[in-house]
């Protein structure tokens, strides 16, 4: 089957690696963090506030703000938009992200 | 038909609940949908601590029996919280005002309590605040709901999207509405219109004082319960009452049942257009003040506005503020107490509301560039919440 890249006559940019709760994934120039986690396989990326239920790229648009994640120690940002930078960490957001500030 | 009514917002769903609860039959006439105004881009407050003692704190403290009896009675939730408002004061000076306002209040039925214990109420309030007063009887609603189930359960006919375009005049006697569509007759019509009610009042021949005045309020993503109730600081009360036409900011932080956070409060009139603005705001970092409650994280600057009403004009002398200082403060006149277009809680379900749209959410911002997304703006925070 033919990919998107070769459907347009891509060719493959550089590649570098990001952390995802601890483990090293490879990332392409230009591709969300949404896309690199796709491609390892990684559906589910956060949990809900009521219920924990799991959460991943919805619309994949930016529109829907289902797929929300931690990215360096930044809660609630789209990865479906978010660009994967060389270095980036970035980890499962469980609820809102900001339980240090509960009372 | 008995009563027509026009405007769709809070004030109007109201008026509609008691008159046909009186066994009249009502109708509600609104150029656009149901809460399509000031009602849906405000936070819901139903204060009586920002208002001295006068005619319109005696209706603020029936209006709070009333909306209290209405959580009850109404069939579904609309986020009726008796969460009680906290005014901290900076300094000496200003609880000493605050003191005198206070008085004033309780001689006029209010339970306002000076508490020292200020962490115990709002554990994330800055150190070395002078003092404050705890107001038990504010509370707070989703306006958009309540106005929604308030004229759901009225049985009103509703005609929406239809612009009055006249009154039916007979003898100085108002005898029915025309709207774009229709002709609607009653022995009494009601001017709900909020905002624009001195358009309406002018299709009857007479002047009513109503001008828009341009508010915001910032809207977080979800927290934790940070804020348990609505605290401001003490400047927020000449700021409400102030006829000046300069923007004034004062800081007032609150939570919400589903979690994000609500911060103001910005007063600005005359209201340019309702759209959203870009630019910082003022204050320092370019966002409203809110230095006693310094664990919020910064906000991103340039809400968009909503529109509430206000009256022009002379006001009486201030009370709470010094003399000279930059505002003149006065009587405070609305149906609510800010705008804020991003709707502000639980986003209300269509299929539980009135027939027409319900617009309580303005879009958000634009989206980026399409492909490749400027790290700067795919990384900036959004006020909207996830599920």
């Amino acid at each position: 089957m033919r990919s998107p890249r070769e459907l347009v006559g891509g060719s493959p940019a550089a590649t570098y690696p990001i952390a995802f709760d601890g483990r090293e994934l490879p990332a392409q120039e230009g591709q969300t963090i949404a896309a690199v986690l796709w491609a390892a396989g990684i559906l589910s990326w956060r949990t809900t506030r009521d219920g924990g239920a799991p959460r991943g790229a919805f619309c994949g648009i930016g529109a829907c703000y289902d797929c929300l994640v931690t990215v360096n120690g930044r809660p609630n940002q789209r990865a479906c938009l978010v660009p994967a930078r060389p270095g980036d960490t970035v980890t499962t957001q469980e609820g809102t992200g900001h339980a240090d500030l509960a009372v | 038909m008995d009563v027509v009514i026009i405007g769709a917002g809070v004030v109007g769903a109201a008026c509609a609940y008691y008159a046909s609860r009186s066994g009249l039959s009502v109708a509600v006439v609104d150029r656009g949908p149901v809460v399509g105004g000031t009602t849906g881009a405000g936070e819901g407050n139903l204060l009586v601590s920002d208002k001295e003692a006068g005619p319109e704190l005696d209706l603020a403290l029936l209006s709070g029996r009333l909306w209290q009896e209405l959580s009850a009675e109404l069939p579904r939730p609309i986020e009726y919280e008796p969460k009680g408002g906290l005014v901290v004061a900076p300094d000496e000076t200003t609880l000493k005002a605050l003191r005198h306002f206070a008085e004033g209040q309780r001689a006029a039925g209010v339970v306002a309590t000076e508490t020292e214990a200020l962490h115990d109420l709002e554990p994330h309030l800055a150190p070395g605040l002078a003092g404050g007063f705890h107001y038990p009887q504010d509370a707070q609603v989703q306006p958009a709901l309540a106005a929604a189930h308030l004229l759901k359960a009225s049985g009103a006919t509703l005609y929406l999207g239809e612009e009055v375009t006249g009154l039916l005049l007979d003898k100085n006697m108002v005898k029915g509405v025309r709207t774009s569509r229709r002709t609607l007759r009653a022995p009494a019509v009601v001017n709900a219109s909020g905002t624009w009610a001195g358009r309406i009042a002018e299709l009857a021949g007479t002047a009513l004082p109503v001008l828009p005045r341009r508010g915001f309020v910032l809207v977080t993503e979800p927290l934790p319960r940070l804020i348990r109730h609505k605290v401001y600081a003490a400047d927020y009360i000449a700021d409400v009452a102030s006829d000046s036409a300069s923007l004034q900011s004062s800081a007032v932080v609150e939570g919400t049942p589903s979690g994000p956070v609500l911060i103001g409060a910005l007063h600005h009139r005359p209201a340019p257009p309702r759209r959203p603005s870009g630019g910082p705001l003022p204050g320092p970092g370019g966002h409203p003040r809110h230095a006693h409650l310094p664990r919020l994280p910064p906000l991103p600057p340039g809400p968009p506005p909503g529109h509430r009403p206000g009256p022009p004009g002379p006001r009486p002398p201030p009370r709470l503020r010094p003399r000279g200082r930059r505002h003149r403060p006065g009587p405070r006149h609305g149906p609510t107490d800010r705008g804020g277009p991003h709707g502000n809680r639980t986003p209300a379900r269509p299929h539980s509301l009135p027939a027409g749209p319900l617009h309580p959410m303005t879009p958000p911002p634009a989206p980026p560039a399409r492909n490749r997304p400027a790290r700067a703006t795919a990384r900036t925070p959004t006020p909207r919440g996830a599920p």
